[in-house]
């Protein structure tokens, strides 16, 4: 099970952000999570978002290069050590991680974390198992 | 000790004009009849604009003569504007073509014999001698850099230290131990090892190294000014193309006047860009060449696309050939980064090959007197990523796919769609942060 990230290339210089924010914003899409990897010259917004096709049409309209990437995400109970588990199974299955991230939401008990990693089944499947809760797009959607 | 000689060739290079001209004349009628004879694109061509080789009568009919271009090298690559058997030929140089297709040239003994006497002209000139050593620094290979100066060197009967180009460091050691009076190389690599000496603490006025002779890209006075001064040498320009013979179709003497073009050899054209039609002295224009003696591969009317000037005031060192400036300009885009020529289509070329966006722009700098490019090109939704591995994956990718194009490492930036500046609907292409003319 994975779910839609929106993924969008931003330039490093003054404004770019913004343009971005403000497309999303007036789209009226719900931003759910993000993370932003930077380097010297560029960086990567990563989104969570309630409609990621609209998202993805909306950036895409002033001119951004954007993807929509499957990541799997996960739900880890908000108590101290429940996220070394999930990176304990996924450490002993050999499964690496290109990157992640995680985001709280004001209601229940639960921290979730969207991890990146080269097959989305194989991680989903062996979290599954283990009996981590996988999140879905209709729980994103209902957050 | 006898004093070292001031001329290399005194016959030649204090001639009349009187004499020069006639040797031209003399030396164009017999060369046109030859290619004429000989290379069938030359006849093709002349034929087609209504020249007959008796047309040729003295050197002011050079005019009726169709030009040769670089492209009409790349059209009959490999050997094609050969004038003789290849068991004559007794080297071969090439360098880098915009599209991937390197050009290539020929020589026979004695065309290495005459490139030798013009190189030793220049080292004679600068006050060198047999009893000096001559460092060479330029790469040694396919590239006529190393090797013309070799000749030079050697047909003068110096000691020469075939050094070839890189490991500054070994190249430092060698000047220090080896005493070596000449080095030769680029400008901006001759910067670079005065700036690495004193990093390392090498005093530069403790070396017997007196000149240098420095080529293959432009330079400025200003440059010259700062090697003389950080190496405590004279700094001369020489000048030279693949296409005429290699470095030493012109060179500066002792008065750092402007260098003197062989005219026994070759002879030199200054066209207005506009009208093609000769300008006076001082005056600019598209420089174009002729090789008069050249048996292997004897180029006529060769448009080099280098904007210059010339001037037939007598020079104070005696010789007589007519004196050209360092070129001010060219024609076209072609780059000149650390003496290789690039043009921005080659590296065009690569992005359309890779599936990259053909929006780019080349920013060219000079870092610590190196020469640096960057290609900044438009990201696109099939080259990006969601991970910034796969994006450094694919900059490193396209970088190295430029380098084994064009034969100079490149750094590439990708960067926003429409955010390269255009002008008139038209990306710019180059920035150029040097001020080299």
């Amino acid at each position: 099970m994975a779910i839609k990230q929106v993924s969008i290339f931003v330039e490093n210089k003054p404004g770019t952000l913004v343009a971005i924010t403000d497309a999303i914003g007036a789209a009226g899409v719900d931003i759910r999570a993000m993370s932003i990897a930077d380097t010297q010259d560029f960086g990567i917004l990563r989104l969570i978002v309630s409609d990621a096709e609209k998202t993805k049409q909306a950036v895409r309209e002033i001119g951004c290069v954007v993807s929509i990437t499957e990541v799997v995400a996960v739900a880890v109970s908000d108590r101290p050590g429940a996220l070394n588990d999930v990176m304990h199974i996924l450490s002993e299955n050999g499964v690496n991680i290109e990157y992640m991230y995680a985001f709280l939401t004001s209601r229940g008990h639960n921290a979730y974390v969207v991890l990146r990693v080269a097959d989305n089944d194989k991680a989903a499947g062996i979290l599954a198992s283990k009996g981590v809760k996988l999140v879905s797009e209709d729980d994103i959607a209902n957050l | 000790m006898s004093d070292p000689k001031r001329y290399w060739q005194p016959e030649a290079e204090t001639a009349s004009r009187d004499q020069i001209t006639a040797w031209q004349s003399e030396r164009l009628v017999s060369t046109v009849k030859r290619v004429y004879q000989n290379v069938a694109p030359y006849r093709d061509r002349m034929d087609a604009a209504g020249v007959r080789p008796e047309d040729i009568k003295s050197v002011d009919d050079i005019r009726k003569l169709p030009f040769t271009t670089k492209q009409d090298l790349r059209d009959f690559y490999p050997f094609g504007l050969f004038a003789v058997p290849m068991e004559q030929i007794a080297r071969l140089h090439a360098s880098s073509g915009t599209t991937g297709k390197q050009i290539v040239v020929g020589y026979t003994q004695n065309d290495l014999d005459i490139w030798g006497d013009i190189v030793a002209r220049q080292l004679t000139a600068i006050g060198l001698s047999p009893r000096d050593k001559v460092h060479i620094s330029y790469g040694f290979g396919l590239f006529t850099g190393g090797l013309g100066i070799f000749e030079g060197a050697r047909r003068m009967g110096a000691t020469i230290i075939p050094v070839s180009s890189g490991n500054t460091e070994r190249q430092i050691t060698i000047l220090q131990d080896f005493e070596p009076a000449c080095i030769a190389c680029t400008p901006s690599y001759a910067m670079y090892i005065a700036e690495t000496m004193e990093k390392m603490g090498v005093d530069a006025k403790k070396l017997p190294l007196r000149c240098g002779v420095f080529g293959a890209e432009p330079w400025t006075e200003e440059m010259r000014r700062q090697i003389e001064q950080k190496l405590d040498i004279k700094a001369y320009d020489i000048y030279g193309l693949t296409e005429i013979m290699g470095p030493g179709v012109a060179y500066e003497c002792e008065c750092q006047a402007g260098m003197h073009v062989n005219e026994d050899h070759f002879i030199i054209e200054v066209l207005d860009t506009e009208t093609g039609l000769p300008v006076k002295d001082g005056e600019k224009g598209e420089i174009v060449f002729s090789c008069i003696t050249k048996e292997a591969f004897p180029i006529l009317r060769y448009r080099t696309k280098d904007i210059g000037a010339v001037t037939h005031e007598k020079c104070a060192c005696g010789r007589t050939f007519v004196r050209m400036s360092k070129p001010m300009g060219r024609t076209d885009d072609m780059l000149i980064i650390r003496g290789v020529n690039v043009f921005p289509s080659q590296i065009e070329t690569v992005l359309l090959k890779t599936g990259h966006s053909p929006n780019y722009q080349i920013e060219v700098d000079r870092v610590n007197n190196l020469d640096t490019i960057a290609v900044r090109v438009e990201m696109n939704e099939a080259t990006f990523s969601d991970t910034v591995s796969e994006i450094s994956q694919r900059e490193r990718a396209l970088a190295e796919a430029i380098k084994s194009l064009i034969g100079v490492a490149v750094k590439v930036i990708l960067v926003s769609p429409g955010s390269i500046e255009r002008s008139t609907g038209k990306a710019k292409r180059v920035i150029d942060h040097r001020k080299l003319h």
